[in-house]
């Protein structure tokens, strides 16, 4: 009977989702106050019933409820309930429900944090995500529905992929919706902004902390899926430049850049179309992902199962929203730029470089990404595109972008004056070169340590430089407003997670070994000695269990545990062991036996040594922070709307112009 | 569900392991059902050769990180767990031994599985959009930036005195 | 109009997708053409299954066109292909050569008694060496070699009746047309 309510539910979602999408954007647009009043109870009440088949399926899960066929394919008895929470979100079905469920959280957000933002304007935004919704409700009832029964009840049901048994994985999809997800409100709010002709910027000063926020959970959940790679999947490696890590790195891209172009247009009312085009697209390329990783028209290890209908379902969505707003834009997008003046040496030449940096590298992802599909449609035969293609070409596009940073604070709106950015110059200069010139002698001229040292010295001491400046000049209390903090913060996370880029590449050790008990083996100065295999069991998985023992100059450093585990459906998981440090993470793969009869013999292992792969990580996620901090600025929340009430006369001219 | 007609059609060197998975009913249902990898042990991938040195090693590995294991979802070489997988990087161990160059050993490859076995796409005709298509991009977007930028600076400079923040406390 | 360009730019990619989506209908994403059409086939020199000791050449398969069958006692989609293959091998007009990839004689052995042997000759490659210089990447692998020892085409995945009416049997009139080495 559950289930059923579940789908009741659903459908009860979809027809409240119907009523937020148009009755508002109908009000608004024939002044009606009383349908534009619908937008915010129709939410509610959409967000009502969509988190209550959220909850019922998540029961479902946890009550082992294997006549529904979502529940069979993705958990058994022997499941522990976290990970059978996190199945919920494990495949296809789930999944959807999840973005459903995450855009009525900001959706709701967004219905309760705006009482002060004219009605008109915010009845188009929540119609707009009402739209949204239903396109997303619409595709769930009736393609993708969790709740279909499986009759008769299997005794028991398949699998969560072992894969997604950790932590990580639990933790990467929610957050990473939260991303995704959250760049929807930018995109409302462009689109209320184009549908009213409000092109006056104050828009965007309502627009920038919803999209920093979101900003800021997509960057923490790409380093969750980063990091879940590396430590459950055992290859060391921790991006791939997979199509659906593509499609994750795509939207954070060009949404960096809106952050930015956002700050321009805010502040000195420049780039308005700009920043509406950008937030477009940053939801388009979001759309997009859901679309590349649910139709099988590309290769990954990470796609859902394709289905050709569904495939077809979300494209004439995207062709629906995406083409729809392109229209609206071309036709209603400011034709005049507008904003105050700017020289060449000014902050907004420096972002306006940023921009065209990190869209066309957008662009180059996109491009690399679907070159496949194009070989095939245009016959050019079938190639493959991977990382050596992606991570050159990305970093030869952002270099422009890291010599800039550090100039980022001191860059005044419209003019600045060259004796300070020359300083900056010569004291991040300096010290990239002296801490280069360190790198190269501790690593013997390693080409790739030399330049990520001097980069990541570069833009982290560059930033630092002007928080001392902060510091020295301003009274306490007023030195670092949120917004500024949120800046530093994210701009000195660059330099971390450059160094951490370029000097795991360049100083890895990677080593496949064959050992016998009691043998050793060294790598990067660690001596590693395999102690034997044990047999062991976990909650649903037996396995091997292997010890290895390492040893730096005689000294016992750590114990480490490789896995090798084989779960309730026969499927095999390795379980990497690492020893974490803030400078060097060591991780041990354990292989197969030399020989099988013989599991007290030798075995293949893998060891690594992995300097400074966690700055990876710390840096992406000090640039969340810095999203997040942004978004807090107390700016972004005073009374505004006395004062933008006054000006939409003007702007409305403006845009019949 | 996938529609595709060929469907589990073209199958690779599987271990008993998973021979006897398949065989459960449940195990069709999740081929057809999952997400990431099905199952299959990372294990085989790890496969200490004998090489020279140190330095064959890395050269061994990043050659194997650039080729693609065509039977697999989006793995390279070095990687994959996959039979085929391990068959083509000793036959690339073998060549390395042999003294053959890492364009040598690719284009072996290529002679024999097309240039979808390799990462780094080559440069030729087929692939000049790829290859030429962003700097294409951003010479255009550099066009449109140099001119903006202009036509910013050229109007009316007496307006940059107006040095007045949009916002209280916007004194940065 | 410098502003519908995104637009339009738009629709090119949503005319990909489509394309995309149709073309996946039609093939198997994970096929990979072989490089080898119109190039001679791999000089192979392979010992038969159930004599070991005799070894079959490339060279010595010259003269007449044939079809080499790639298969695996462990291979499911093979046993899928085999009643085809016994009821229609003759049909085809050129002989078949069975070539073991990757199994144990014993196995390959047993298989072919349990299941029939549509095979004019069955050769084996238990190390799957020479099947890398073919670019088999699994089984079941079809490869049409014409009398001068040149692939002409190859099937990847089981032969099916329509497969074998709509595009191995042209293939093989065609070499019939063209003058005999």
């Amino acid at each position: 009977m559950t289930p059923e309510l579940g789908q009741l539910a659903l459908i009860l979602a979809l027809l409240l989702a119907f009523t937020q999408g148009v009755l508002p954007l109908v009000g608004a647009w024939r002044n009606n106050r009383a349908l534009m009043a619908v937008a915010r109870t129709a939410a509610t009440g959409q967000a009502v019933f969509v988190t209550m088949a959220f909850l019922l399926l998540v029961w479902a899960f946890l009550q082992f409820d294997f006549s529904v066929q979502y529940v069979a394919d993705n958990s058994n008895l022997a499941l522990p309930w976290y990970y059978r929470i996190a199945a919920v979100w494990g495949a296809h079905e789930g999944s959807l429900l999840l973005w459903i469920f995450i855009l009525n959280l900001w959706t709701l957000a967004l219905a309760v944090l705006s009482r002060r933002l004219p009605e008109v304007f915010i009845a188009r935004v929540l119609g707009v995500l009402g739209l949204v919704s239903v396109g997303f409700l619409a595709f769930i009832i009736f393609t993708s529905n969790p709740f279909m029964r499986l009759l008769p009840m299997p005794p028991d049901g398949g699998d969560l992929n072992p894969v997604l048994q950790d932590p990580g994985m639990t933790f990467h999809p929610p957050v990473l919706y939260m991303g995704y997800v959250g760049f929807s409100v930018a995109f409302a709010f462009s689109i209320a902004a184009l549908l009213g002709g409000e092109l006056e910027q104050a828009w965007v000063r309502w627009a920038r902390p919803w999209t920093n926020v979101a900003w800021g959970f997509l960057s923490a959940g790409i380093v969750a899926g980063s990091w879940w790679a590396y430590a459950e999947l055992g290859w060391g490696g921790w991006w791939f430049w997979d199509p659906v890590e593509n499609a994750s790195f795509m939207p954070w891209l060009v949404g960096a850049a809106l952050i930015h172009a956002q700050a321009v247009t805010e502040k000195r009312g420049g780039l308005r179309a700009w920043t509406i085009l950008l937030s477009i697209f940053a939801f388009s390329l979001s759309l997009l992902g859901t679309f590349l990783v649910r139709s099988g028209v590309l290769t990954s290890v990470h796609a859902f199962a394709s289905d050709p209908k569904r495939g077809l379902f979300i494209l004439c969505f995207l062709a629906v929203v995406v083409g729809g707003s392109l229209l609206l834009y071309a036709l209603r997008a400011p034709k005049v730029a507008g904003g105050k003046p700017f020289s060449v040496v000014s902050r907004e030449t420096a972002i306006l470089i940023g921009n065209l940096m990190l869209t066309v590298a957008a662009a180059m992802v996109l491009l690399g990404t679907l070159f496949p599909l194009l070989g095939d449609a245009l016959n050019l035969g079938k190639i493959s595109v991977g990382p050596p293609y992606f991570g050159f070409l990305f970093t030869l596009l952002m270099i422009p972008v890291v010599l800039l940073l550090p100039f980022g604070p001191y860059l005044r709106w419209g003019k600045s004056d060259t004796p300070v950015l020359k300083r900056v110059m010569w004291r991040a200069g300096l010290a990239a070169v002296a801490c280069a010139i360190v790198a190269a002698l501790l690593t013997d001229g390693e080409g790739k340590a030399i330049a990520g040292t001097a980069a990541a010295v570069w833009c982290g001491f560059g930033t630092l430089l002007y928080v001392f400046k902060r510091w020295r000049e301003m009274p306490a209390g007023r030195r670092y407003p949120a917004e500024m903090a949120g800046m530093l913060l994210a701009h000195f996370g660059v330099g971390v997670f450059l160094a951490g880029v370029l000097l795991t590449n360049a100083l890895s050790v990677e080593r496949d070994v064959r050992m016998s008990p009691g043998q050793t083996s060294s790598i990067g100065g660690y001596d590693f000695r395999f102690d034997g295999v044990q047999h062991t069991t976990g909650p649903n998985w037996q396995g091997d269990q292997g010890t290895v023992t390492v040893m730096r100059s005689g000294r016992e450093i750590a114990v480490m545990h490789p896995q090798k585990r084989t779960y309730t459906r026969g499927q095999v998981q390795t379980e990497s062991a690492i020893n974490p440090g803030l400078f060097r993470d060591l991780y041990v793969a354990l292989g197969e036996p030399m020989d099988r009869t013989q599991p007290e013999g030798a075995w293949a292992l893998r060891l690594y040594d992995k300097p400074f792969v966690r700055w990876i990580w710390a840096g992406g996620l000090f640039m969340m922070l810095g999203g997040f901090f942004a978004a807090a600025d107390r700016r972004f929340r005073t009374k505004r709307v006395a004062e933008t009430e006054a000006v939409p006369a003007a702007a409305l001219q403006e845009s019949r112009a | 569900m996938s529609a595709h007609p060929f469907a589990g059609a073209h199958q690779v060197r599987e271990k008993p392991t998973q021979r006897k998975f398949r065989n459960r009913a449940l195990g069709a249902l999740l081929q057809l059902g999952l997400l990431l990898f099905t199952s299959v042990s990372f294990a085989q991938a790890i496969d200490p050769l004998p090489f020279k040195d140190h330095a064959q090693e890395v050269r061994f590995q990043a050659l194997t990180r650039e080729l693609r294991c065509l039977v697999c979802q989006n793995e390279n070489l070095a990687d994959s767990n996959a039979d085929l997988a391990r068959d083509l990087r000793h036959e690339v161990f073998d060549l390395m031994q042999q003294g053959k160059s890492d364009d040598e050993i690719k284009q072996y490859l290529v002679d024999r599985y097309s240039d979808f076995v390799l990462y780094d796409p080559p440069v030729k005709s087929s692939t000049v959009l790829l290859w030429f298509g962003p700097l294409a991009i951003l010479l255009a977007g550099a066009v449109v930036v140099v001119v903006t930028v202009r036509r910013r600076g050229r109007a009316a400079p007496v307006a940059m005195q107006d040095e007045k923040p949009n916002d209280e406390g916007d004194d940065w | 109009m410098s502003r519908l360009l995104p637009f339009f730019g738009f629709l090119l990619l949503v005319a990909l997708f489509g394309f995309g989506i149709w073309w996946n209908t039609q093939h198997d994403q994970r096929e990979v053409p072989s490089p080898l059409i119109n190039k001679p086939a791999p000089a192979f020199v392979l010992p038969k299954l159930d004599d070991p000791s005799q070894t079959v050449s490339r060279d010595n398969l010259l003269g007449k066109p044939y079809l080499i069958n790639v298969f695996a006692s462990w291979c499911i989609a093979c046993g899928e292909e085999h009643p085809v293959l016994m009821t229609q091998g003759k049909s085809i007009g050129v002989p078949i050569v069975g070539y073991n990839y990757k199994d144990a004689p014993e196995d390959a052995k047993a298989w072919l008694t349990k299941h029939g042997n549509p095979y004019d000759m069955v050769i084996a490659d238990q190390e799957g060496r020479t099947a890398i210089d073919f670019g088999v990447y699994g089984a079941p692998e079809s490869f049409l070699v014409d009398g001068k020892g040149v692939i002409r085409y190859k099937r990847i995945g089981p032969l099916t009746p329509e497969v074998i009416e709509k595009e191995l049997k042209p293939a093989i009139a065609a070499l019939a047309k063209e003058p005999a080495p």
